[in-house]
């Protein structure tokens, strides 16, 4: 699997959401599933998947599943698609 | 006096901070809150859509200084939830968010304030208000259970002044809002804290967001409140490296925080200079019974504290009699004034006087150790906490039964187990259950089994279920 497909996975799994859902509507609280207990279960599910430990700053400011590329690329996770 | 009465005395003082950081004084306060009961006729009942907002607590304020009756709901309650609650209580008014306007049929606007309108319902109120009730707060805010505590406003007023004497609650303090205000422990906060000239800084935003920081550092808010689950989330955040020099006092309540994390808080807040409160507490009374000084929160950690001022706890045994050892368990009983007139299950129960007499047997089970340290051992009722809402667990299976789903459900606080058979489906049953608690799904496991153990007489096996344990779907 590559890491996008991870990712897409860790969201798919942790808020029930079908595939077409991954967009960038998908912000914190944009769903019931994406509450503030919903990120703090996705998030350790993120760190299992990676391998790697989240920063306080980045938990929080971890807004939407398009913010989540930019901070986990921070992590040395790559998403180029080649 | 009623505290809503005699707080005009913090006149310039800053009441409330609204989200977009406006900071609003106690004078202005009341103005709005005043403004907002002239629209109402005295003893009638409103239903108070509340978020943390101004227009909610000032709504709240002002009913309660116009001797009108609010019945609080979280304006995340599902529409069908919201309209059986409107069915059963038949409320004269409804103060709530423009954006919900339509989810009430019939009804006329007779006021606007910021982002909120006052409707008149047609409803014709056949029913009285008891001369003591003041406000009517739901025990769960879940299960759209119509279950509400009645609290007078001799509860209320009592309970405020004990939290915010054993608090030391003063002018100096600014709280920051982690929780609802239609749920006990977060009003209870809002009241302990006007009664006392402190400031609140309103937000909707969670601790898992980067602005809920950025209001607290703003404001120099010196304390909030959380429930078990708050503190899962706080350790998350390393919150022993964060760096908050303007917060002073965090309390906990709304279950039971375990031993572990008690201490490993205790420890923390003691290191950073904070004073940490453990509570407990019940809508059923008003919200308050007991809290651990923070002087004791590392050598007593796990154990709720004594009674808070006021207030006296004593535990009874299967008899009704009152055990005087200790280290011995039994069912925790409490009396003081903020002891709530009982229940109500629709508009018909407005009009009874105080029932419980100033004794509430808490459905608890506790003992109480050698230094007169109450700790909490287990529970009478079939219920979970389930981060910080009461769920009943035969309520859930009737609703389930219901919707047509043979189930049994057990578990512990925060994770329930919902045993269905393998006739119906997991994901749709737990859509059904997220969907009707309005409760994360990470609350819940949903686990097949081939068939629910009952006995003879066709009543659970709980025991039996164990043995299938809890693999998640």
């Amino acid at each position: 699997m590559t890491n996008k497909e991870k990712y897409e996975q860790v969201f798919i799994t942790c808020f029930s959401l079908e595939k077409t859902a991954l967009n960038d509507e998908l912000v914190y609280n944009s769903l019931p599933e994406w509450d503030s207990v919903g990120h703090m279960a996705m998030i350790t599910v993120l760190e299992e998947t990676f391998n790697i430990m989240i920063e306080t700053d980045d938990i929080v400011d971890f807004s939407s599943y398009n913010k989540g590329f930019e901070i986990l690329e921070k992590y040395g996770i790559r998403f180029n698609s080649t | 006096m009623d505290f809503f009465n005699c707080i005009d005395m913090y006149g310039e003082a800053v009441a409330v901070i609204a989200e977009d950081s406006e900071q609003i004084s106690y004078k202005e306060f009341l103005l709005i809150a005043d403004e907002i009961k002239k629209h109402l006729y005295e003893r009638s009942l409103v239903f108070c859509i509340c978020g943390n907002n101004i227009e909610s607590i000032a709504g709240y304020i002002g009913f309660l200084r116009g001797s009108v009756v609010p019945l609080l709901v979280n304006m995340h309650t599902n529409k069908e939830a919201l309209k059986n609650l409107l069915r059963l209580y038949l409320p004269r008014y409804v103060w709530l968010p423009k954006s919900m306007n339509e989810d009430i049929s019939d009804c006329e606007p007779v006021y606007y304030y910021g982002n909120y309108v006052l409707l008149k319902t047609s409803f014709t109120s056949s029913y009285s208000l008891h001369d003591d009730l003041a406000l009517l707060l739901t025990t769960s805010g879940s299960t759209g259970s119509p279950k509400f505590v009645r609290q007078s406003y001799k509860n209320i007023m009592s309970n405020a002044n004990s939290i915010s004497e054993y608090l030391k609650i003063n002018d100096k303090d600014r709280y920051i809002t982690t929780m609802p205000m239609s749920y006990t422990y977060g009003l209870s906060i809002i009241n302990s804290s006007l009664l006392k000239g402190a400031s609140i800084c309103l937000t909707n935003k969670t601790l898992m967001e980067k602005e809920f920081w950025r209001l607290l550092k703003e404001h120099n808010v010196t304390s909030f409140g959380g429930v078990p689950y708050i503190y899962e989330m706080l350790k998350r955040l390393r919150f022993s490296r964060m760096d908050l020099p303007s917060l002073r006092t965090l309390t906990q309540a709304g279950g039971r925080l375990d031993k572990e994390l008690s201490l490993e808080f205790a420890t923390i807040c003691r290191d950073k200079g904070i004073r940490f409160f453990v509570m407990y507490g019940q809508t059923e009374a008003t919200a308050r019974m007991s809290y651990l000084p923070p002087e004791y929160a590392i050598l007593k950690a796990g154990s709720i504290g004594i009674a808070i001022p006021g207030g006296k706890f004593r535990l009874q045994d299967e008899n009704g009699n009152t055990i005087n050892e200790s280290e011995t368990i039994g069912e925790l009983v409490y009396e003081g004034d903020n002891v709530t007139m009982g229940y109500s299950n629709d508009c018909k129960d407005l009009c009874k006087g105080d029932e419980n007499r100033g004794i509430l047997k808490t459905g608890d089970i506790a003992k109480r150790d050698n230094d007169g340290f109450y700790y909490i051992v287990g529970r009478k009722k079939r219920f979970l906490k389930i981060f910080g809402n009461r769920v009943n667990l035969d309520e859930v299976e009737s609703m389930l039964k219901t919707a047509g789903y043979e189930c049994a459900c057990d578990g512990t606080d925060d994770g329930m187990k919902i045993f269905i058979t393998l006739k119906d489906s997991p994901k749709e049953v737990k859509h059904y259950i997220i969907e009707n608690t309005g409760i994360n799904q990470v609350g819940f496991s949903v686990i097949c089994v081939p068939k629910i153990p009952r006995n003879n007489s066709g009543k659970v096996l709980y025991s039996a279920l164990q043995c299938y344990g809890g693999s998640l779907v």
